[in-house]
């Protein structure tokens, strides 16, 4: 230990001068699983940050830790961050659920809002977004866009939130079209851009014309470019550098508005633990912009159903809907309820694959 | 269920593209560890030229410049290693982990501003009526050059390393330093430069996949190919076309697994994940049941370290 | 010209400065490149080596998470250094680590929700003999067929990450837990749960485990016969022969040993800090303690202080990038410079710096 307290000595020699203690505007604390680069999912939750710093300017002070692993580090992250003085923190995936609320039992002054989990507390909220409304959007499209009738689905875990989106995608491709066939290849990875080229290559193989992807990279629709013919969507960001063709739309994660409000909430003293489970209506799920690739009228009616899901007049899980083995899901006019869609562990009617284990 | 669905000409084709980055890397380690060095830094290399090539590529507007960038990047990298290990004499198995994570920290500081780019496209080789051959056309006369780059410079490698006299310089530096020495070469220079040229070939795997694979930067996105270079090359127990045997397997299976999901085949998909690695394993072991040959194939000298101190 | 002079013995003096030297020249290369990103330079290299033990904000907290960092490195790197010695390498520590936890984890699920005192010893067997049986897969595959050690532990960490995802989403998946990854909460249940043993310590069974295996590693190189026999078969494999070591032998009790301690690592993270078996519960101890083995020298002392080292890079790494709003990848670059200047001073060590007035060849 002498050698550690020689170091030690050398860097406080070092680093006379200390760190002036701000104002203190509302300091608003972010953890992100992968790096700020990654292009998805924590790109657009940075973005998120951006955009509260932008609007509350010097009011807001934000900070934020990258890649951190779930489990004991993000603990002592969060622990660390809540020390450091933050009043609010965004622990931004679903790993980090039981760290927040141990965490936040010890900091009861503190807030915190955990995305895609279900344990709240006093000082804890969750919030996540229906991803699967855009789905349906994409599903449609699908339908009408395939000549194969093969629609190739890249798919990382099989968890609730993937199994929604494969449902809700072959819902509605198969409303427009009977004959479409979803194959599904589960890449078991969140990111991986080498092995998402080679399953969407893999997934082209096998005549699919459509490639929906729940994984994070714009690998598949470089892939789908490459051959030719295949039309993709971008995921979580716009990716819109692939647009109009093969990229014809997209489903963004737009957290900005979330996070803008629960800051100011926070500045309001009107914050309380809530669960936010957010769609297309209030902006946490936006469609990107539909090109040129897909004809007018398929545009349109994928227009209307996205006013009819923001506007509520229409459920993405709206019955009839059986369940794969046949019996009866939704009766007909019945809308899926939050709690079976939040652990969904089944697939619908007409999927023919499996879900693993 | 569909097994007839899938083509195997075009896995052919696919695995092809899909095993190249890990050949180049694998090529280049091979040639490191036959002059007598253990460079565990693949990966940090390969990430390296992955975002210099792309970087290259994006702001020159040209795949090849970018190709060549993702070479030197990777060799410089590599001289870090190099210094360190033939001048300063430091521990082969830490200082190659440690170049890993430098690599891929310095990587992703570099590519900050480059997330979300496209690359300009690389264009296949026009290979003429070649690949207007039914069957064999598509397959083989339809790829990009670094394709048959990768396959010229195994060719290369093993006609140096068996058929010239640098080449058994090459392998005299591996086996005994000391022998080699008392011989009059110089042992310092002859691994720099295998270390160099190791670097170069795990730069060009890293931007084959973010110049003409995946083809984008983001950051972390070798995702461990640069490990599976380095299993290839004991795999392959140090020649080079077994190399190619070894990456083209790999990315065989890993490609066919995919194929096999997308056909819709009934086994658990966790299992059929996990067989690129099993089947490895059990490749290796049925060719290291003959033990002298494989034995004997391995530098004596890998890992140790020279100081011609005589 | 300066040449290197190999000195009789390693200087104890420089065995001593070099670390110091090493991280008096990372501080400056590390400085250079936080001011090339635009930060303060000074206030960076404070935040990381200063402010975890003794910014009254955070040391309370920081220092003892110090031991829950570098416990599992340590642990790990130990059972390595005994291969690396005896010229045995065990690459694939990641993947004991894992099985270690599957195995551990499973024990105490399946007794679920039963108290009981007995449960948490069966686990920290179970983790030990899963780590242990998966490192005998390349120990038997090497005395039985030969095949390369590395190559195998290496693919069987790829493997053992898919069993990790295949669990969470599978066979120890939470019952309650809405279908959503990952298993119980350990932490939550008592008779499995391994929590902190002293209040503010941060010392859990883990961290008791790494400083007696530290213990029992220096005694066996030093006392014990298997020591020496380690000690001769990495220096002169031949002689060993001689000497009456089966080589065999010795290949399965390093990667056993290596291979349970790192299962016993992985059992002491899941049933603590971690808490539960996750898709992502690994993060790279195994590879990590690799590093920590040769910076402490493959000796048990040297390995106890890289491994605190390590984990103060860590945690000071993490409060500079909140702090100050470092980028993860240039604390990812600090830590590969730190360790190459480690690595790279160690020279003075073992050699004398000689300037020669130029041979003429």
């Amino acid at each position: 230990m002498n050698l550690m307290k020689t170091l030690l000595g050398a860097v406080a020699a070092a680093a006379i001068g200390g760190a002036a203690m701000a104002e203190d505007p509302l300091k608003v604390g972010f953890i992100y699983v992968g790096p700020i680069g990654d292009g998805g999912w924590t790109y657009e939750h940075n973005k998120g940050r951006l955009a509260v710093e932008e609007h509350f300017g010097d009011a807001v002070e934000t900070v934020f830790q990258e890649s951190v692993p779930e489990g004991a580090d993000a603990e002592r992250a969060m622990t660390q961050m809540a020390l450091s003085g933050a009043d609010l923190i965004f622990t931004t995936s679903f790993g980090y659920m039981d760290p927040t609320i141990n965490v936040a039992a010890n900091f009861p002054d503190v807030k915190f809002e955990h995305a895609t989990g279900y344990k709240r507390a006093d000082n804890v909220s969750t919030y996540s977004a229906r991803f699967y409304e855009g789905r349906a959007i994409q599903g449609h499209i699908a339908g009408k866009m395939t000549e194969t009738n093969k629609i190739g689905y890249i798919a990382s875990f099989p968890i609730p939130e993937v199994i929604r989106g494969i449902n809700s995608a072959y819902i509605h491709a198969s409303r427009v079209n009977p004959d479409v066939e979803f194959n599904i290849v589960w890449a078991y990875t969140w990111f991986d851009p080498a092995k998402e080229a080679d399953a969407a290559n893999a997934l082209i193989e096998q005549g699919a014309d459509v490639i929906l992807q729940h994984t994070d990279s714009t690998a598949p629709l470089a892939a789908a470019q490459a051959k030719g013919g295949v039309i993709g969507f971008g995921q979580a960001s716009d990716m819109s550098e692939y647009a109009p063709f093969p990229r014809v739309s997209s489903i963004i994660d737009d957290w900005a508005p979330y996070y803008i409000a629960r800051v100011q909430a926070v500045m309001d003293g009107t914050w309380e633990s809530t669960d936010t489970w957010d769609g297309i209506g209030p902006g946490m799920v936006a469609i990107g912009e539909i090109t040129d690739a897909v004809p007018a009228e398929v545009a349109e009616e994928a227009m209307a159903m996205k006013e009819a899901l923001a506007d509520g007049s229409y459920h993405a899980f709206t019955g009839p809907i059986n369940k794969q083995d046949g019996t009866v899901w939704l009766a007909e006019g019945e809308t899926a309820d939050d709690g079976t869609l939040a652990g969904m562990d089944f697939y619908v009617e007409g999927i023919t694959a499996e879900i693993p284990n | 269920m569909d097994l007839s669905s899938i083509n195997p000409l075009i896995l052919l084709a696919s695995l092809m593209v899909a095993s190249t980055p890990i050949l180049l890397a694998a090529i280049g380690e091979l040639v490191v560890e036959k002059s007598g060095v253990l460079n565990l830094g693949v990966e940090g290399m390969m990430i390296v030229g992955a975002v210099t090539g792309f970087i290259a590529a994006v702001n020159l507007d040209s795949p090849t410049l970018g190709f060549i960038a993702a070479a030197l990047g990777g060799a410089l990298l590599s001289l870090l290693f190099g210094f360190l290990t033939q001048v300063l004499l430091s521990n082969q198995v830490a200082t190659g982990l440690a170049l890993t994570l430098f690599g891929l920290g310095i990587a992703a500081l570099m590519g900050q501003n480059y997330v979300g780019i496209r690359a300009p496209a690389t264009s296949d080789v026009p290979l003429g009526p070649l690949a207007d051959i039914p069957v064999l056309g598509p397959v083989l006369f339809q790829h990009d050059a670094m394709i048959y780059i990768s396959i010229g410079i195994v060719a290369a490698v093993w006609y140096v390393l068996t058929r010239t006299r640098a080449g058994l310089i090459l392998r005299a530096v591996g086996e005994s330093h000391d022998a080699a020495h008392a011989l009059g070469y110089k042992v310092v220079r002859i691994r720099l430069m295998a270390i160099a040229f190791g670097g170069a070939c795990a730069g060009l795997g890293g931007a084959y996949l973010s110049l003409v694979r995946v083809p984008q930067w983001t950051e972390g996105m070798t995702a461990g190919a640069g490990w599976i270079a380095l299993a290839i090359v004991v795999f392959a127990s140090w020649k080079p076309w077994r190399a190619l045997l070894g990456a083209y397997l790999f990315g065989g299976i890993t490609v066919l697994q995919l194929n096999l999901q997308a056909a819709g085949l009934k086994i658990p998909v966790e299992y059929l994940s996990m067989s690129p690695y099993l089947i490895t394993i059990l490749v290796l072991v049925i060719m290291s049941r003959d033990r002298t040959r494989a034995a004997l194939n391995a530098p004596a000298a890998l890992g140790k370290p020279f100081h011609a101190s005589s | 010209m300066i040449t290197l002079e190999r000195r009789p013995e390693p200087s104890r003096m420089w065995q001593a400065l070099t670390p110091v030297l090493a991280v008096v020249l990372t501080m400056i290369a590390g400085g250079l490149l936080f001011a090339l990103l635009g930060k303060d330079p000074f206030e960076a290299i404070r935040t990381i080596f200063w402010d975890p033990l003794f910014n009254p904000q955070f040391a309370s907290y920081s220092r003892p998470q110090l031991l829950v960092k570098a416990a599992p490195l340590i642990l790990i790197a130990i059972g390595l250094s005994l291969g690396f010695r005896a010229g045995i390498w065990n690459i694939g520590a990641e993947g004991q680590y894992i099985v270690g936890a599957i195995c551990g984890a499973a024990v105490g699920l399946a007794f679920y929700p039963t108290e009981a005192i007995y449960i948490f010893p069966l686990m920290v067997l179970a983790g030990a003999i899963g780590g242990t049986l998966w490192a005998m897969i390349p120990a038997v595959l090497k005395i039985r067929f030969g095949t390369n050690e590395i190559l195998v532990s290496l693919m069987l960490v790829y493997v053992a990450e898919q069993l990790l995802a295949s669990m969470a989403l599978g066979a120890l998946r939470n019952p309650d837990g809405g279908g959503f990854p990952g298993s119980r909460n350990l932490q939550q249940y008592p008779s499995a749960a391994n929590p902190e043993l002293i209040a503010g310590t941060g010392a859990h069974w883990g961290v008791v485990a790494a400083f007696i295996a530290v213990i029992a590693a220096y005694v066996l190189l030093n006392k014990h016969l298997l020591g020496y026999q380690i000690k001769l078969t990495g220096q002169a494999p031949r002689a060993a022969r001689f000497a009456g070591v089966r080589p065999n032998v010795l290949i399965a009790l390093c990667l056993g040993i290596s291979g349970g301690l790192a299962g016993l690592a992985g059992l002491f993270e899941v049933s603590g800090p971690a808490g539960q078996i996750s898709i992502d519960f690994n993060s790279f101890y195994g590879f990590t303690a690799i590093i920590v083995a040769f910076l402490g020298r493959l000796h048990p002392i040297g390995i106890l202080l890289a491994g605190l080292l390590m984990a103060l890079t860590y945690i000071g790494g993490e409060l500079a990038q909140f702090m100050l709003g470092i980028p993860s990848a240039a604390i990812q670059a600090f830590q590969g410079m730190l360790l190459f200047f480690l690595l790279g001073v160690d020279v003075l060590s073992n050699f004398r710096i000689r300037i020669k007035p130029k041979q003429v060849a």
